[in-house]
């Protein structure tokens, strides 16, 4: 498998993200910095968290217009696979490859820790490597992690089985104590029409070594070899 | 000319951020303030145009950069800068 990590002026989780591809892959991605027009020949770009643009106006809203983002868009339109964790998450809702948009967390704190979260479709090219209903242990990191949409769009992404993820406790209970931002119906990531963008506020690559504390955000990783390689 | 732009949540979205000023108004001891809702002020300096070609451009600006339609609506006024 070949993958790509986009670069913007204040990503932060490049280089995390660019080791556990590499843990998975068993070769490094490229970097590819978003003034870049062009994007070498790899069959998953991937979205880093951070701060793209000092979350000017709104968070992911600049990066979403930067050069490289013309040539992800094309891309995803040929079918190549598409992760935006945290920050990336919130870059593909504003460059419109995922609908919904990140609010500022509902208590409006910044949040950090560990929570959980629970495989809702393991069907798809991200989560092939966990069971259904598995419960994983990932961090998260975030100021505006609150996922919302209009009740039409909402209803139509549960009915296509597109929420990826929601945040439960540990036992696996989708609960309003167990959303730490607000989010709609818990929902944590969220999926394409086609299946092959996947957008997350929770940071796998932050889990992705035992060393690390802990390791179940490694799946993910593991699932897109074993789709896409 | 200047074109200003007014962005604020739409109804029924939720503002965290109006809610906590609100309360902030209630601590200091203003009575009577029964909600906010917190939005942006953006104001453009443009060159001279037609004032009608200049709101379609700025809505644009809107629709593409300035708002997110899925939870902000913009209203835009176009003002001599004199």
């Amino acid at each position: 498998m070949k993958a790509a990590v986009i670069v913007f002026p204040g990503s932060n989780c490049d280089r995390d993200l660019a080791v556990a591809l590499q843990q998975s892959m068993g070769r490094p991605p490229h970097r590819v910095w978003h003034r870049e027009t062009s994007l070498p020949d790899v069959d998953l770009i991937a979205v880093p968290g951070g701060f793209s643009y000092g979350d000017y106006l709104r968070s992911g809203a600049m990066a979403a217009h930067s050069p490289i983002m013309a040539e992800v868009v094309r891309r995803a339109e040929a079918g190549v696979a598409i992760l935006g964790i945290c920050n990336g998450f919130q870059v593909l809702t504003e460059a419109g490859l995922l609908p919904g948009v990140l609010m500022r967390n509902r208590d409006l704190r910044f949040v950090c820790r560990d929570v959980h979260l629970r495989v809702e479709q393991r069907d798809s090219i991200f989560c092939r490597s966990y069971a259904d209903n598995q419960v994983i242990r990932i961090p998260v990191a975030h100021h505006d992690g609150n996922y919302f949409l209009n009740g039409e769009d909402l209803k139509r992404i549960e009915s296509e089985g597109r929420v990826a993820f929601r945040y439960c406790d540990e036992d696996g209970t989708v609960s309003e104590e167990a959303n730490p931002n607000g989010s709609l119906k818990n929902i944590a990531g969220v999926l394409s029409a086609s299946r092959r963008i996947l957008g997350l506020m929770p940071h796998p690559e932050r889990l992705s070594d035992p060393v690390l504390g802990g390791n179940d955000g490694r799946g993910m990783f593991d699932s897109l070899v074993s789709a896409l390689a | 000319m200047k074109a200003l732009v007014h962005i604020t949540l739409k109804q029924g979205v939720l503002d965290p951020q109006g809610k906590a000023i609100a309360n902030a108004f209630s601590n200091l001891g203003f009575e009577g303030v029964k909600d906010v809702r917190q939005g942006k002020y953006i104001e453009l300096d443009l060159s001279d145009r037609d004032p009608t070609a200049a709101s379609a451009d700025v809505k644009e600006m809107c629709e593409r950069l300035l708002a997110n339609t899925v939870i902000e609506d913009y209203r835009v006024e176009i003002v001599d800068s004199n």
